[in-house]
Parts: C-alpha cells; sequence; structure tokens
C-alpha cells in the first residue's frame, strides 16, 4: 500500500507537468493572430496605463522606440495573481468565494513546497542544522497547510452553492463543473481529517515518498488524501481549471499585445508564414481553393475581372 | 428579469421567436424617456418577412435568411454549417484569430461575470438570449461534440448540444445581436472574449456559407471594392462632393479651403470614412480647413477606397477585411506619403492601425495613425486663436470603443475639449469603460425589417441613459446639448437614435464631430460653424 500511494503521488504530479507543458505547448504553437489588444495595457507609460492610454495617443508614434513598461506590467499581474483584481472590480459579489478558494489553493501549494523541502532535507541530509532548518519548514508547511485547507473547503463550498443556487448560472453549469468542486471538497476534506487526526501524517508520506521508504507506516486517511490531491492535480490540465496557464496567453498575447510590426522585424515574419497558408473556405467571394494562399486571396479583388486581379 | 431560456431551445424546430421584448421589460431610462408617452412601440415584423425569412430569434430579423424549402436543403446547409466550423479551428484557414478563439472555447468558467458589462444584455432587461455566454455556449459545446470529437464524456465535461437548421438559423441571428464593443472581454477574469465569438460566428456563416447581413457585404465591402465606397460614390463623384463641400466651407467660414487630391510625396493621406462626405460634409470640411491653416502637407487618395476609410470586413470576413486594409496601404504606397491619417471613424482606425498591423508588411507597412494627436498638437501649437466662449453650450464626449477601449486613444479629444469647450461633462462611466453606443459592428448601417426597433429600443439604450444622465441638468430644450461623437457610425447611431426619441424636437439634442468644435470656436472663422440644424 506504501509504495502505491508512492507511486500515486509521482504518477500524479508528472502527469500534471506532462499535461501543463502539453497545454502551454498547443498555445504557444498557434500562428500569430491578428492584432487584438484591449486597453488599459499595463505595460504602458504609467501616466497613460492609469487611464489605460496607449502610444496611439502621440502624433507619429513609430519616430520613438516603443517602451515598455515592465514593472506596471509586473505590478498587474501581481495584483491580479495574488488578489484576483479583475473579479474584485468587476464581479465582487463572487470575489470571496473566488478568492477564498484560490488564495487557499496558493497557500497550499506554499505548505506543500515548504513541507516537501522540509521532508527532503529530513531524507537526505544529517546534521544538527539542517534537522533545525527542516523542523522550521516542516512546522511552516503543517500550519500553512491547516491555513490552506480551511481556505479551499471554505471557497469550494461557497462556490459550490452559488453554483446550485445561482440561476444565471443554470444554463453553463455542466455535470463536471459540479464534480471538479466536490472532488476538490473531498480530497481536501480527507487532507482535513488527516491533519486532525495527525498534523505530521502528511509529512512523514512526503518524507518517505522522497526514498521511496516502503518501510513508512501509512495510515489510510492521509494517504486517500494524498492520493486524491495528485489525482487531482493529475486532472485540472486536462479541464478549463487550466486557466492559470491561458491566462498567460489571454494577457500577453492577446490583451496586452501592442507590439509593433516593424519593417524587416520578427512579427512580419511571421506574417509572411501565415500568409503562406492555403484555407479552404467555400463561400464563392473567397475564392479559395485550397492551392491559392491567404496573400493571394488577400490581394484579390472579388469584384475585378479574373485578368484584371492583382496579385501580389 | 431573467427569463428561462435553455440553450436547447435554439433547436427548436418550429420557426417561432424564442423571446418576445416588452417595454416594461426592457431597463428604465431616465427622463425624458420615463414617461409613458415617449416610449416608442415595436414595429412587428411583416407576415411576409415571417414568412420568408428565418426569424425565430427574436422579435426582429437582421440577416434575412431565406427559409430552406427542403429537408435535403436544411441538410445540405448544417453540413455546410459543419465545415465552416472545422474550419474555424484549423490554423490554415483561421491563423487570424485561432489562439483568442481556442483560448475562449476551452477555458470559460461560466462565472458570468462578463454579462455584468454588457449593454445588450442590461438594456434588455437581463434577457438570457441576450447573455455574452448563452452564444459562446452554444459554440463552445458545437466545438466540443463535433470538432473535438464529442463522446459521453465530453457531453459531461463540457454540455451537450443538438445540431439542426433552426439552431443554425438561429446562431446566425445571434451572431447580429452583439456590437462586438468586447466590453464584455476587457471584465472576463480568464480573458476570454465573447465578442470574439460573435465576430467568428460571422465569419463562419460568411466565409463558408455566404451568409451575412446584406447591408455590410453587398452594400458594404463588396461595394467598396467595386465601386471605391460603400456609399457607392466613384473617384469622379466624391472629387465633386469635395469641390462643393470646399467652396461651401469657404462661403461659411470665410477662410479659402481647397482639398488637394492625389498630391505625391505628401506627408500625409487623410482617408475619412466617405459617408461623412454624404451625411455630415461640414466634418469633412472641418478637416480641411484646420489642415489647411495648419499648413500640414496633406493629401486625399481618389485610388479605389483610397477615400473611403470604412473596412466592414473587420466586423465579419477576414478576407474581405484584408483586401481593404490592402487597398488603403497601396492608395498611400502609390502616392508616396509618409503616413496615413484616419479622420473619424471608430472602425477605421482600429482596422487598419491596429488589425492590420498584423496584415501589411514590407512597403504597404506604412505607418498609420489617428487624427486625434494631430488635432491635439494643432490646437495647442498656439498657431490659432481660440474663443471657448463660442461652444459655450453644454457638451458631452461619447467613446468609441475602436478608438478607446480598443486601441487607448483616450486623452487627446479629452484636453481639446477641456480647452474649448466650458461646458464638457463626462458621461458615466466613459473612456476605456465606456459604453457602445448601440451601432457598434454594423449596426448603424442596418436597418432592415423592423431591426432599427432593436438597434435603438436595446442595442443603444444603455448609451441613451448615459447620455440623458450626462445632460440632465440642462435637458429642457432652452439649452441646446452637444453630443460629441468623434466616428461617423456612431454619429450614425445617434442621429437615427435622437430622431426616434425625438429628442432634437422635444429637447434641443445635437450631435456631431470633434472638429466641428474646433472649428467653431476658431476666432478667424465667422461666428456660428455650427449652425444648430438638425441633419
Amino acid at each position: 500500500m506504501t509504495n502505491a500511494v508512492y507511486f500515486a503521488m509521482y504518477a500524479g504530479l508528472a502527469i500534471f507537468l506532462l499535461g501543463c507543458l502539453l497545454r502551454i505547448r498547443e498555445y504557444a504553437r498557434l500562428p500569430l493572430h491578428l492584432r487584438w489588444e484591449l486597453y488599459p495595457v499595463a505595460h504602458e507609460e504609467p501616466e497613460r496605463a492609469r487611464y489605460g492610454g496607449s502610444y496611439f495617443e502621440t502624433g507619429q508614434w513609430w519616430l520613438s522606440p516603443q517602451a515598455v513598461n515592465h514593472r506596471g506590467e509586473f505590478c498587474a499581474m501581481f495584483q491580479e495573481i495574488a488578489f484576483l483584481k479583475g473579479l474584485w472590480e468587476y464581479n465582487r459579489r463572487l470575489w470571496p468565494a473566488s478568492y477564498l478558494f484560490h488564495f487557499g489553493l496558493y497557500v497550499s501549494i506554499a505548505a506543500a513546497a515548504l513541507g516537501g523541502v522540509g521532508a527532503a532535507i529530513r531524507a537526505y541530509l544529517s546534521g544538527v542544522k539542517f534537522a533545525q532548518g527542516a523542523a522550521w519548514l516542516l512546522l511552516a508547511g503543517k500550519w500553512l497547510g491547516a491555513a490552506g485547507i480551511a481556505l479551499v473547503i471554505a471557497g469550494a463550498i461557497l462556490l459550490l452553492a452559488r453554483r446550485l443556487s445561482d440561476p444565471a448560472l443554470k444554463n453553463y453549469t455542466k455535470p463536471a463543473d459540479l464534480f471538479n468542486l466536490v472532488f476538490f471538497l473531498v480530497a481536501f476534506g480527507f487532507l482535513a481529517a488527516a491533519w486532525l487526526e495527525n498534523p505530521s501524517s502528511v509529512a512523514a508520506i512526503v518524507r518517505g515518498a522522497w526514498r521511496f521508504d516502503g518501510g513508512v507506516h501509512v495510515a489510510a486517511v492521509p494517504a486517500i488524501g494524498v492520493v486524491l490531491s495528485c489525482a487531482l492535480a493529475a486532472y485540472i490540465p486536462f479541464t478549463h481549471m487550466a486557466h492559470f496557464i491561458a491566462k498567460y496567453f489571454t494577457w500577453h498575447t492577446v490583451r496586452w499585445d501592442d507590439r509593433r510590426n516593424e519593417r524587416g522585424g520578427a512579427i512580419e515574419a511571421k506574417i509572411a508564414t501565415a500568409l503562406n497558408y492555403r484555407p479552404t473556405w467555400s463561400a464563392a467571394h473567397i475564392g479559395a481553393d485550397g492551392k491559392r494562399t491567404w496573400g493571394e486571396i488577400a490581394s484579390t479583388n472579388p469584384n475585378a475581372h479574373p485578368n484584371e486581379e492583382t496579385q501580389k | 428579469m431573467s427569463h428561462p431560456i435553455k440553450l436547447r431551445a435554439m433547436a427548436r424546430p418550429d420557426s417561432e421567436p424564442l423571446i418576445h421584448l416588452d417595454n416594461e421589460n426592457l431597463m428604465p431610462l431616465p427622463a425624458p424617456l420615463d414617461k409613458p408617452e415617449n416610449i416608442r412601440p415595436w414595429t412587428e415584423l411583416t407576415g411576409q418577412a415571417k414568412g420568408r425569412y428565418e426569424c425565430g430569434l427574436d422579435d426582429t430579423c437582421a440577416v434575412n435568411i431565406p427559409k430552406p424549402k427542403t429537408r435535403e436543403e436544411e441538410d445540405r446547409l448544417v453540413a455546410q454549417f459543419l465545415r465552416g466550423l472545422d474550419k474555424l479551428f484549423d490554423k490554415e484557414n483561421n491563423w487570424t484569430f485561432l489562439q483568442p478563439l481556442l483560448l475562449t472555447m476551452e477555458h470559460c468558467t461560466g462565472c458570468q461575470t462578463c454579462a455584468e458589462s454588457c449593454h445588450i444584455f442590461e438594456a434588455s432587461g437581463r434577457n438570457e438570449l441576450y447573455r455574452p455566454t448563452y452564444r459562446s455556449e452554444v459554440l463552445r459545446r458545437l466545438y466540443f461534440k463535433h470538432v473535438k470529437g464529442g463522446g459521453l464524456l465530453s457531453a459531461w465535461q463540457h454540455g451537450s448540444i443538438q445540431l439542426n437548421w433552426p439552431l443554425v438559423a438561429r446562431l446566425i441571428e445571434l451572431s447580429y445581436r452583439c456590437n462586438l464593443c468586447r466590453r464584455c472581454a476587457q471584465s472576463c477574469p480568464i480573458g476570454c472574449d465573447n465578442g470574439l465569438v460573435a465576430h467568428e460566428l460571422r465569419k463562419l456563416f460568411s466565409q463558408e456559407m455566404g451568409i451575412s447581413a446584406r447591408e455590410i457585404h453587398d452594400s458594404g465591402s463588396m461595394l467598396q471594392l467595386k465601386a471605391g465606397s460603400s456609399t457607392g460614390m466613384t473617384a469622379e463623384i466624391v472629387k465633386d462632393n469635395i469641390s462643393f463641400i470646399d467652396e461651401d466651407i469657404s462661403e461659411r467660414t470665410g477662410i479659402e479651403v481647397h482639398t488637394p487630391w492625389d498630391v505625391k510625396g505628401s506627408d500625409v493621406l487623410l482617408i475619412h470614412n466617405a459617408g461623412e462626405i454624404m451625411a455630415w460634409p461640414e466634418n469633412p470640411g472641418a478637416f480641411a480647413l484646420i489642415l489647411t491653416m495648419a499648413g500640414v502637407n496633406w493629401t486625399m487618395s481618389s485610388e479605389l477606397a483610397g477615400y473611403d476609410s470604412i473596412n466592414y470586413g473587420v466586423w465579419y470576413d477576414d478576407a474581405q477585411f484584408a483586401r481593404v486594409a490592402l487597398k488603403h496601404a497601396e492608395a498611400a504606397k502609390k502616392l508616396g506619403v509618409k503616413r496615413i491619417v484616419l479622420g473619424e471613424c471608430g472602425h477605421a482606425h482600429k482596422a487598419l492601425t491596429v488589425v492590420a498591423d498584423r496584415l501589411l508588411t514590407g512597403e504597404l507597412n506604412i505607418p498609420r495613425e489617428s487624427y486625434l494627436p494631430m488635432l491635439r498638437e494643432i490646437v495647442f501649437s498656439g498657431r490659432f486663436k481660440f474663443d471657448p466662449a463660442r461652444n459655450d453650450f453644454p457638451v458631452t464626449l461619447h467613446d468609441p470603443c475602436n478608438m478607446v477601449r480598443l486601441m487607448g486613444i483616450v486623452e487627446p479629444q479629452r484636453e481639446i475639449l477641456r480647452a474649448l469647450a466650458p461646458r464638457f461633462r463626462e458621461m458615466t462611466p466613459h473612456g476605456v469603460d465606456n459604453y457602445c453606443c448601440g451601432g457598434g459592428s454594423g449596426f448603424a448601417i442596418m436597418s432592415g425589417n423592423n431591426f432599427a426597433d432593436w438597434r435603438f429600443q436595446v442595442a443603444g439604450r444603455k448609451k441613451m441613459e448615459q447620455i440623458l444622465n450626462a445632460f440632465s441638468d440642462c435637458i429642457a430644450p432652452e439649452t441646446p446639448k452637444y453630443l460629441c461623437a468623434p466616428c461617423s457610425n456612431c454619429k450614425g447611431q445617434f442621429r437615427d437614435m435622437i430622431e426616434y426619441y425625438g429628442l432634437w424636437e422635444k429637447n434641443r439634442l445635437l450631435y456631431g464631430g470633434l472638429v466641428e468644435l474646433v472649428v467653431n470656436a476658431m476666432t478667424e472663422v465667422k461666428p456660428g460653424f455650427i449652425d444648430w440644424e438638425w441633419r
């Protein structure tokens, strides 16, 4: 049983990482799209970013280099990630439940990281200093873990209650949406029960997992909690809950993508690739046959006589 | 009030509308449109329209899709739709928006934050059919079922949906119940873009099925590519009209104005929305006067589409969008100008300066900019003397979505108004948080059947509320009021909507552009450039 738990942990985390990488690869390899930003853009010059202005407010904007305010972008990202600022601004009714849930996840992840490092030190290093350091890390992990678990459970209950009671959500709630929240509740419920039974039980499993130590006694409740949590982690990248990955792209490659297309630059090269795609749209005015490129179609006037068509 | 319209209702086999809109269910409007006598009844769809066209969505009909005569024809159309759906998620066919579309399809959590930002949803009395996610959820379920393979697990995870011709027909109409203002996208905590979903649906219908609103395709982009302008004006006609405008402006202002045409090597190629030349000639006239007096080295172009900045493709068809954008760039290249400057047209701004920035390359990648920074520079250059007292009437500013939320041009127009319009007041909210005029995405030029009723009663309702609130201290007809709308399509919507509600006759509410206010305040110009006549 002990080894099965370790296997589940490694498998869950490996699938999570692999799933995330596949998602990232899927979105990153998509072709360049038409420019489609939304203001405010956080990396604009600070005064302009404050009211949502852009470099288009400057006459002959192309004469000066594009300045990117990394600090502004970082601040906006931090506020969004740490405080769900967008939700606070636009849907304050949902914010408390969502924030409890997401902040609980952050705290839980931090706890897992601290506890994991502490357990690794205990597993592999000896000496008083290491022992002391590991003890501190495990202590922090234990109490942060308790807080994280409580926050996630509270947030999931509130989100589930909203899903079930708000008529506005009825059309848009699928069985999987309810399942996902229940999955969180059950997994974190077991972790909570394990903590209440023995606050160090999960850390003991993690320490054993570092060395694949089959001699560690694994109690049922923490084992179920750990296995379910890892299964949950493995499941997330394959659902819409992978929005922590999507958000990078929706912000950086869509909403905030105000990069200028400069002559001879990288964007022009990507456009040239896209203009060589061969569409097959069927409407007559498009004139696509799977052989003509996007660029040829774009430079054809559907009203012109075929002999008058300008081919670029 | 929320109407319990289920997603499956879209596939209802009859052609009866899914909802009926009653005035009492709509969002209330402030005075004077709060009085029963000022509430306009809806025009009913004619029996002929109901008999001929697919009008099974709501009380109006925007696209006039002929009803299929046989079951086979229905099946053929559904098969066409499915082919288009596949192409929408294929990079060879849809590189233009694949990434944001996929992200929107795969990561919406259904939190409904977007709904609170949508002016159409709010104005309709929170009608479920107009919730931004309603349309998107239908497409999302079709995507997972028909593009990603479907199956029981997929239905459990992403929901199921029945596909038939009534659903496709209703989806075509529903794609024309969104202004594409993208206010919903701005508020989405994930970054999903339900405005883009409406855009992509329109694209599928146009590029695969050849179905689109006649006003933006046949009389829009196709006519522009044929005659040079969606107004139908050829180069000869537009030159004649501009010549007449030059004469009129010279007479009215006392300053000789002459618009230069096809001057090679000019600094600036100015492209107007040609609708201005037809409907609001004082606008291109004011431009000509300002640029001439400022000593700008500018020209207009008589090339095909070079004198009409509109690009309706940006609302429904990527090929049409690209073709018109290329025409604009080719006109500039032919003249060898240093830059293209766009006049008062919001969607033309976005189409050519922003969206086409991922299309134009090499010699066609000519610098493009809004007229607003240049106008600000001229106004504050000290070259002209202004008397703001000439603009001593209440002025409020409409922010065209395409220039502001989608392009970030917020302050230049405000700096000018603060300097030249002493009674300028903001709407609430404004800037990048503005509401669409209700005419966005082509609605301003769409009035078939009774679509105008929907356009003014629903799409434009939130903006009307904002305007009336901005002028609440001076709504009586004794005070003439000026709604500054620096966008041709927005002006078209305001012209029609103000007339619809009788707000010019009863309350002296006039609309117009920004350059008119600038010229009106110039001391070198004869007083009274803004003539307070309805047009």
